[in-house]
């Protein structure tokens, strides 16, 4: 335990569970939006793996990071808009057309992957802005330098979502029609507001996301394989109830898990675990949510149209 | 309580066949073929692209599954779990409860079940079958009734509780089976010992029921399970409250039900089902043994989630889920055959990704469905196959007090959902 207390490996263990809190935290915060307007996204964990695996096929082939890291913006936006056609236009049942789409992605990837990769290879290119960006001046202060800011840019960029989706959702008119259409759409129908429409973006926002934390994902191991995500996404979707459907609670929530997870593979690192417990101790964030659900959930209210599709002239 | 007439519920489903005329017809009864054969065409399109052939593919996944006793006999047994978590699945989504936990129980049914069978080598295979069954039902119903209470007396979601206790149930394995449980007579190997316990008490093993192949009892004990599941839910008071608390929690409460106790039932019956599929899995295994290998889904192959698609392919009712359990018993085993008759190493996620593209269809086409025929109907399609089963008796019966839930299901279920 006495090492675990020296600052080095301290800071060294908080920058790591930041780390590896932001793939869940960009999922969550999109996910955050398109449960405001109104829909439940199961699929979050599929449209990861696309994204990861679009990322690393694409930066394999062409060696730049940045070009899969938009692949796997696009692979999101498309399978955004998909899942708005099914859950808004087509009006599915929202809890099964998201595993639907999440087992569809699980196996298009494993697919893909074996079909055009095959034997699994590193991304060989481990420099540049999506690897590490040290924030000058700001990573020499001591100990918080090393937590915060030598981070790589897909943290600072989730980290800078967070105030600017809250000051969008609470604050423009944007986000007053996204909490109308996913409180009550025929009020807001009826106001003018295109709760279509609204959705359709929040979701497309959201999935665009979720192929962004597939991405992140994929930066924190360098190598696809199927299934990379692990529930990942799942545990996205459950952090977005952990955080009452706040940009700053999703946030702590992600920053909890990652933590919690980093936490535990030090502990595993130095010896404080036994090997043996490393699988038992690995339940430790799953648990801490699920009792966080037990005593958190009665104090934020979910938006009141959550999964339930709208169509004008039937309430 | 309200059950009708016999001949009166025939001239009700007449009605409910040929009423609307032949467009709702197709939509009534023609969805689910609608969405398989639209899950294959793409399926075909996806394996085109790949660079194969979808004939030659399709033939082999056909053949693998249906072609001969060892074929059917491969898919019957692929069938079981899927079956069994169906069954659950159907009893949970009638009641309105999401369980998407099917994962985890499987494991914890297997672990209650391995464990007892490990512990308990020596009695003879009548008592010890039955027991180990029964500690996998005990095991998954466990599992089942902690997102059960704390969606019943917390109002916690059980969509995340179920999908974080799968989480849980898996690492608790892996911890188990590469420790306490693990095979202790084992060398340690190049790569490790492999997580698995040691091969259990042959008293145990389900009995082989067609010699020659791997067929055993535990297809037929899944179906007897299907047969009680499905009375239960249609002849019994217990049934009735879960079907009534699925179509209207409010409705129920008011005329008496104990909603919180019969929603609590209803997932630790549906984890109880699941966890009777992971004790057969363990215990009608060609290895004997119960064995992961580390990932997610190692032990399960899945199967909690695809005992959903089964249960929805199956229109939410157990008889039917039957038929649904042996086509994808079927497309699972006749997948191995097209990856071979292909020679690519892709066929089982050309399968997952099938089956994934069948449940978008079933839920798509339900939608368009309810739209076209009821503008303004039910809002889900659990509340819809529920309805579907209670509208012989809603056509037939008389309104009375215990009329209540059905009457208001239409208004009330919307506000019931999660």
């Amino acid at each position: 335990m006495s090492h675990f207390f020296t600052v080095a490996v301290f800071s060294a263990t908080v920058a790591s569970g930041i780390a590896l809190g932001c793939p869940l935290l960009l999922a969550a915060l999109g996910e955050t939006v398109g449960q405001r307007s109104g829909v439940l996204n199961l699929g979050v964990d599929g449209i990861m793996l696309l994204g990861a695996f679009g990322a690393y096929f694409t930066a394999l082939r062409t060696g730049s990071i940045g070009l899969g890291v938009l692949v796997a913006l696009a692979i999101g936006a498309v399978m955004g808009l998909i899942t708005a056609f099914i859950n808004v236009t087509i009006r599915a049942e929202q809890g099964i057309s998201g595993i639907g789409i999440y087992i569809a992605a699980l196996g298009l990837s494993g697919m893909l992957f074996e079909r055009y990769v095959g034997t699994p290879l590193p991304i060989t290119n481990t420099r540049g802005p999506f690897y590490a960006v040290d924030i000058p001046l700001l990573d020499r202060i001591p100990y918080l330098g090393t937590m915060f800011f030598k981070q790589n840019i897909l943290v600072y960029l989730a980290i800078l979502l967070i105030p600017a989706l809250t000051f969008v959702l609470h604050r423009t008119t944007y986000g007053m029609n996204v909490h109308a259409a996913g409180e009550n759409p025929a009020a807001a129908d009826s106001l003018g507001i295109r709760v279509t429409r609204v959705r359709y973006s929040a979701v497309i926002f959201g999935c665009t996301m979720a192929g962004l934390a597939g991405a992140s994902l994929l930066l924190l191991d360098g190598i696809f394989q199927e299934n990379l995500t692990q529930g990942a996404g799942f545990i996205a979707v459950a952090l977005v109830y952990f955080g009452g459907w706040r940009p700053a609670g999703v946030a702590i929530g992600a920053l909890l898990y990652g933590l919690t997870g980093a936490v535990i593979l030090t502990w595993k690192t130095l010896g404080i675990i036994p090997l043996s417990l490393s699988d038992l101790a690995a339940t430790a964030p799953a648990v801490i949510v699920v009792l966080a659900l037990l005593f958190l959930v009665g104090r934020y209210r979910q938006p009141t149209a959550l999964s339930k599709p709208y169509l004008r002239g039937v309430s | 309580m309200s059950q009708p007439k016999a001949a009166s519920r025939s001239k009700a489903l007449v009605a409910s066949v040929f009423g609307d005329g032949w467009r709702a017809l197709v939509l009534r009864w023609l969805t689910l073929p609608t969405a398989a054969v639209g899950a294959l065409l793409i399926g075909a399109v996806i394996i085109l692209v790949m660079g194969a052939n979808p004939l030659t593919g399709y033939h082999a996944l056909v053949t693998g599954a249906f072609g001969g006793s060892y074929a059917l006999a491969s898919t019957a047994v692929k069938a079981v779990p899927l079956l069994l978590v169906g069954v659950g699945i159907c009893i949970a989504f009638r009641a309105n409860v999401l369980n998407i936990g099917g994962e985890g129980q499987i494991v914890m049914g297997a672990l209650a079940g391995a464990a007892t069978a490990l512990a308990l080598p020596h009695l003879p295979s009548i008592v010890l079958i039955p027991l180990v069954l029964m500690a996998g039902c005990v095991g998954g119903g466990i599992w089942g009734a902690i997102p059960g209470l704390f969606k019943a007396y917390r109002n916690v979601n059980e969509v995340l509780s179920t999908i974080m206790l799968n989480l849980v149930a898996v690492q608790l394995m892996n911890y188990l089976l590469a420790g306490p449980m693990i095979d202790k007579s084992e060398s340690f190997a190049v790569v490790g010992r492999i997580p698995q316990t040691k091969l259990l008490s042959p008293n145990s093993w389900l009995p082989i029921i067609v010699p020659g192949t791997q067929l055993h009892l535990g297809a037929v004990i899944a179906v007897l399970v299907a047969v009680a599941m499905y009375v239960l839910l249609r002849r019994t008071g217990f049934g009735f409250r879960i079907r009534a608390v699925g179509l209207s929690a409010d409705a129920s409460k008011y005329a008496g039900m104990a909603v919180k106790r019969t929603t609590a039932m209803a997932l630790t019956l549906s984890g109880a089902m699941c966890g009777l599929a992971g004790a057969m899995l363990v215990f009608g295994s060609i290895s004997h043994r119960m064995v992961t290998d580390g990932t997610l889904t190692g032990f399960t192959g899945s199967d909690g989630y695809y005992g959903i698609v089964v249960a929805l392919f199956g229109g939410l009712n157990p008889l039917w889920t039957i038929l649904s359990a042996f086509l994808f018993g079927g497309l699972l085993v006749g997948g191995t055959s097209m990856g071979i008759a292909l020679n690519v190493p892709y066929s089982s996620d050309l399968v997952t990704t099938i089956v994934g593209l069948i449940v978008c269809f079933v839920v798509s086409l339900d939608a368009v469905r309810r739209r076209s025929t009821q503008q303004a109907g039910p809002s889900s399609l659990r509340q819809l196959l529920t309805m579907r089963w209670q509208q012989p008796a809603a056509a037939s019966s008389r309104a009375g007090p215990q009329r209540a839930p059905e009457a208001t299901s239409a208004d009330k279920a919307k506000e019931a959902l999660p």
